[in-house]
């Protein structure tokens, strides 16, 4: 339906985008120069910003908490994310291997990634309390002793990270819809050459969904590096920092200690990280990725 | 299944070798799955198992899978006590995120018709940064768009939740313009004979068929406004004000042991409810919009 078009359709075109344009100016274009500019000042809002050149990351660079927040984020990152990856994909070929109750089992696995951030939290700190909490319970049938999961600095992020597999449901229904997108007379046509079912998902199946693979690493990373609903609920970054994740750090130097500042200065770090990956994956995936049509 | 298995026997698909090894590997896919639902929902019933307990109930261990009796009082309890004002939160939060379907399916619909409609020296490019935003990390600019809105007085009021919502999103952009490029041109031609406005065609013409796509856009701009934590807690300060999110997390105050563990949960399940009811009514429309723009 789209068509070259003169002045009139022109005008047409911008008064139907204009919310948009109206909205990337004012709420994002300007906040990401603005925060540029706040990133090179101290500012409290009750003063005038005050130019400090370089110093809020040169500060940044000896703060042991921002240090911390980074590598407690990176962990995170590093371990949720390709587990949760790897789970949802192999319950998505589980699904795929038209077993009876398919819908139920797939609106089931997605089912508690719809609830919010925060009662899932609730849920959790409740179900990991070491005293009458239920988890704790069943590793007990186990033999293993009680862990204070949320209290301890040895486990509290792992305790996330485990809670973390129960939103992994949209994930699931995205390799789902990859795998039934693979191409059934593929398949056929690697089985009649005699590859078995390992080798046609090795050298089929997995180089189609490869570009479903690539969108969910990224968007996984992106998303955990992100992470605040369960510092601020469940363990305001305790115990020890050992949660202190890099959002919830920009938030407590901004809104509780009002360094907007300084805060700006991290947020900034945050929004080039991003584009940084998101870059550096879509460069590695060219090795590894397939796209159809391409080549 | 080892080469050897299906050397020879391509001329019969299903050999018994084959169909034994299929059904073995359904039943093992079976089994796994049972497990792993198991573990996926059993936290769920947990939650409702302890929104029906009383307070004595909680400290039994091992933990009851069902309470003597439930106490459907616990959810009463939450309206009638005044201090966590649960029923006005629950208000506000149906305020910020009714408005925020209105104002995305809106506007969004608009721009979106505009990129699939019209192609202009810069639309491409403008398309272009509409889908750079997608990735854009809401806390890198959030500090300044605080600052904003403060200095313009609507700090600790739902405004600065609703009114974002009124520019686009991007990811509703985004999979409505994938929608209307689908049209047939036809359709305008035979629009534009008759007399209409371009507006017209949009309002009359285009989203009268769009029902689908603007009801994917619906349920997630629904869903991502009510269960946001983050926005909420930089805006809202006083406990009449607050929306569930914010209003749950302050309801923990007292941290872990002493906190009434039953109300919370009924609490939790109550903000689940409408997500539920959405579920239930739509589940098309959810998976379609999951697999299309990823959104988790």
């Amino acid at each position: 339906m789209k068509r070259t078009i003169g002045a009139s359709q022109s005008r047409a075109f911008y008064a139907f985008i204009s919310p948009w344009l109206i909205g990337f100016a004012v709420l994002t274009l300007l906040p990401i120069l603005a925060s540029l500019y706040y990133s090179f000042t101290d500012y409290d809002v009750i003063h005038a910003p005050a130019w400090v050149g370089l110093g809020n990351f040169r500060e940044l660079f000896h703060d042991e908490q921002f240090w911390n927040s980074i590598s407690v984020t990176l962990k995170y990152t590093f371990i949720s994310v390709p587990l949760t990856l790897l789970l949802s994909l192999l319950l998505a070929i589980l699904i795929n291997q038209k077993v009876p109750f398919q819908g139920f089992f797939r609106t089931a696995i997605y089912f508690p990634s719809m609830i919010s951030g925060v009662a899932m939290s609730l849920l959790f700190t409740w179900i990991f309390n070491p005293q009458a909490g239920p988890f704790n319970y069943v590793l007990s049938l186990f033999g293993m002793d009680p862990i204070p999961w949320l209290l301890d600095e040895r486990f509290a992020l792992w305790a996330l990270i485990v809670m973390s597999f129960w939103g992994m449901g949209a994930g699931m229904l995205i390799f789902l819809a990859g795998l039934q997108g693979v191409p059934a007379s593929l398949l056929e046509a690697a089985r009649l050459d005699g590859a078995g079912r390992l080798r046609s998902f090795w050298h089929v199946t997995l180089p189609m969904i490869s570009p479903v693979f690539l969108f969910q690493l990224i968007v996984g990373i992106i998303d955990s590096f992100q992470v605040f609903t369960q510092a601020y609920t469940i363990t305001q970054g305790g115990p020890n920092y050992t949660t202190w994740f890099y959002v919830y750090n920009i938030y407590i130097s901004a809104f509780k200690n009002f360094r907007y500042g300084y805060a700006s200065a991290m947020a900034w770090l945050l929004l080039a990280a991003v584009l940084l990956i998101t870059w550096f994956i879509l460069k590695a995936s060219n090795r590894f990725v397939y796209y159809e049509g391409s080549r | 299944m080892s080469p050897s298995a299906t050397a020879g026997l391509q001329a019969q698909p299903a050999s018994r070798a084959g169909r034994r090894e299929q059904l073995w590997s359904k039943a093992v896919s079976l089994i796994l799955l049972l497990l792993v639902t198991a573990a996926m929902l059993s936290p769920l019933a947990f939650m409702v198992s302890t929104s029906l307990k009383t307070s004595k109930e909680l400290l039994i261990y091992p933990p009851q899978l069902l309470p003597d009796a439930p106490a459907w009082g616990n959810y009463a309890e939450l309206f009638r006590n005044g201090e966590i004002k649960f029923g006005q939160q629950y208000m506000n939060s149906l305020i910020v995120a009714v408005s925020a379907v209105v104002g995305t399916v809106l506007s969004s619909a608009l721009v979106a018709f505009g990129f699939a409609r019209y192609r202009t020296k810069a639309s491409g490019f403008l398309f272009l940064l509409v889908l750079s935003t997608m990735m854009l990390p809401y806390p890198a600019i959030m500090i300044p768009q605080f600052l904003l809105f403060t200095k313009l007085g609507l700090h600790d009021s739902l405004l600065p939740l609703i009114l974002p919502n009124f520019f686009g999103s991007a990811y509703m952009i985004f999979l409505l313009k994938q929608f209307f490029s689908t049209m047939p041109s036809e359709l305008y031609e035979a629009g534009r004979i008759d007399g209409c406005s371009e507006f017209r065609l949009f309002w009359n013409l285009t989203l009268p068929l769009a029902g689908p796509a603007m009801a994917t856009v619906a349920i997630f701009t629904f869903i991502g406004s009510w269960n946001d934590l983050l926005t909420p807690v930089l805006y809202l300060d006083s406990q009449e004000n607050f929306t569930l999110p914010i209003g749950l997390a302050s309801m923990m105050s007292s941290k872990f042991r002493l906190a009434p563990w039953n109300l919370l949960m009924a609490a939790s399940m109550l903000t689940a409810v409408p997500i539920i009811l959405l579920f239930a009514v739509a589940q098309r429309r959810f998976v379609e919009g999951i697999v299309l723009t990823g959104i988790k």
